[in-house]
């Protein structure tokens, strides 16, 4: 089975305070650590193991800059097999319509059965693979959580509401975005990383894909994000201070009025 | 302003929440909206499901045809393409269904789309002016969405609480444009959630552990914590991702929704799907680093607080009582 997997670098919130910059026009970008996005991570693992039980190849994509090629090797180090770099300056501003139809101009290219991508990024969107496959007129599932591969389809499990689970028959090739939890995902160690060092990374831009300018960056974007603030915090939670004995005798007054503690 | 329709859930003759929340969404887009409820599925439910929207909406469109009557997506897609006037909006609700149907719809439809919308404030010119969240709730954007080609709006459920507002109207029946509805995916079956050692929907006292406790050896001391307390463990998402407690034990609304009195979110950055599962107003507590965490926002009382510290010493103390 020929897989593509779609990634994308993203600032990692384990390890980062998300702040705003002083014209909120943007996030604090200096300093913040990126690594590649949780559910993509998934996705990647999903399709090694795939690739490990029925044969074939995975290859990972993203839409990005020279840095983003980090994540491309990070995912080659776990097991992938090629790496491809979508990068262009007409690439800049482009809405989830518009990064669709860059991933699809990429999917083109190949002869790929199935296409995944991660559930949703930063941004919590959630969009980019149903859009690509309505794009390819492939069938599509979300928030899947199982695959078992089958000939020329796939039966897969979807996280519905209340940890039930939507079992689902798909016919190849189609497009599934990977919730997290599906499996786990392997650890990556810093000689992995060496190892793909040195592998060559094909860089495609919007000419090599065949994307026609129009539809794609800012011009063509109708979904635009116009600033970014801080939350309304409401009412906020009542915060406790001072030293830890005092706070713990504070909440432990909480917890006896409340019938917190037994 | 082009027409509205909200795509009615509901399931076993039970409409969703998310029914009559999509109606307060469309009236903040334009206030003198139209507003057609579009009810899809099979058999007999359908004629309640409908005549309750009726009482509220200006208008329903009932789509009944046997390959609805379980919502598949990629069914629901088909039917609403073939059926919808070009440059409707379309809301959603933004959870498994939606995120399933919402971003190919838009494709189909060649509209817009706007994912997990909290806020509405208003059309200007052709745009849509919403509030989207990022980084798990840790920032706010304004966004603008070009309608005038229509859009596909994903409402985030549970943010516009349905008011007792109402327009009413009559149930048309457009079953007869459902046209052809083959899709390449099929549903099987859902498989129901295992039940696990813990009842954590019975519990009145929570101590729910996140992604702060960091790793699998520091899941004891929460253990612990909930002994001393009388309480019941519970859990965010990335702790079962981790295996590192069964599913029943996870809180949201892709795991259980709990009812406590108290509930002590520790390390919990306290992201929406995580809240959704939380109901009956309980005390809140909230124990974390990183004091930008979304869980200060609904919290009664906030700690700022490493959890592998402040757990063991808020053990010691309740053990001394």
């Amino acid at each position: 089975m020929e897989i593509l997997v779609c990634v994308k670098r993203v600032p990692d919130t384990s390890e980062n305070e998300i702040e705003i910059n002083s014209d909120g026009n943007d996030i604090e970008r200096d300093d913040l650590v990126y690594s590649v996005n949780e559910w993509d991570n998934y996705a990647v693992e999903e399709a090694i193991q795939i690739v490990d039980k029925v044969g074939g190849s995975v290859t990972v994509v993203t839409v990005g800059d020279d840095e983003s090629e980090e994540v491309l090797r990070r995912e080659m180090a776990m097991g992938a097999n090629n790496g491809l770099l979508l990068t262009d300056d007409a690439f800049e501003g482009s809405d989830g319509k518009g990064i669709a139809t860059i991933l699809k101009g990429a999917v083109e290219k190949g002869n790929y059965d199935l296409i995944m991508t991660g559930a949703q990024a930063d941004e919590g969107a959630a969009q980019v693979g149903g859009m690509l496959a309505a794009m390819m007129d492939y069938p599509y599932a979300s928030l899947v959580n199982l695959i078992e591969a089958g000939d020329g389809k796939l039966k897969v499990g979807r996280e519905i509401e209340g940890g039930n689970q939507e079992m689902n028959e798909i016919e190849l090739p189609c497009v599934l975005s990977i919730q997290t939890g599906i499996n786990e995902p392997r650890y990556v160690g810093i000689r992995g990383i060496r190892k793909v060092a040195s592998v060559e990374i094909p860089e495609l831009g919007a000419g090599d894909l065949g994307v026609d300018a129009a539809a794609i960056g800012e011009d063509a974007a109708k979904v635009k994000r116009v600033d970014y603030f801080m939350p309304d915090m409401g009412e906020g939670a009542e915060m406790l201070e001072g030293s830890t004995e005092e706070i713990i005798a504070k909440l432990i007054e909480y917890l006896k009025a409340k019938g917190g503690l037994k | 302003m082009a027409e509205i329709f909200a795509y009615i859930k509901h399931a076993d003759g039970v409409a969703d929440d998310s029914a009559l929340e999509l109606f307060v969404a469309a009236k903040k887009i334009a206030a003198d909206a139209t507003v057609t409820a579009v009810v899809t599925g099979s058999g007999a439910d359908m004629d309640k499901i409908c005549t309750e929207m009726a009482a509220v909406y200006n208008a329903v469109w009932k789509i009944d045809n046997a390959a609805l009557a379980y919502p598949n997506a990629e069914v629901v897609r088909k039917a609403l393409v073939n059926t919808l006037p070009a440059d409707s909006i379309v809301l959603l609700p933004h959870d498994t269904f939606g995120m399933d149907l919402g971003p190919g719809l838009s494709i189909k439809m060649d509209s817009s789309f706007a994912a997990d919308i909290v806020g509405i404030e208003g059309t200007d010119g052709g745009a849509l002016k919403v509030i989207r969240q990022e980084f798990s709730g840790q920032v706010s954007t304004h966004v603008t969405c070009d309608i005038a080609a229509g859009a596909v709006l994903n409402i985030r459920p549970g943010v516009f609480q349905y008011d007792d507002s109402k327009a009413g109207g009559d149930v048309a029946d457009k079953s007869g444009d459902a046209g052809d509805l083959s899709v390449k995916r099929t549903f099987l079956e859902v498989v129901e959630a295992e039940a696990g050692d813990v009842d954590i929907t019975k519990s009145e006292v929570l101590v729910s552990v996140g992604r702060g406790i960091e790793d699998e050896d520091n899941v004891e001391i929460v253990f612990d914590l909930a002994e001393a307390m009388g309480a019941d463990v519970s859990c965010s998402r990335p702790i079962v991702d981790a295996k590192w407690m069964e599913k029943s034990r996870q809180v949201g609304t892709s795991g259980q929704t709990v009812k406590p009195k108290v509930y002590m979110a520790m390390g919990i950055s306290g992201s929406f799907q995580h809240m959704g599962g939380i109901k009956g107003n309980p005390f809140i507590v909230a124990v974390n680093k990183n004091t930008k965490a979304p869980i200060f926002q609904v919290a009664d009382v906030g700690i700022e607080a490493d959890i592998l510290e402040f757990i063991p010493e808020l053990q010691e103390a309740i053990e001394g009582l």
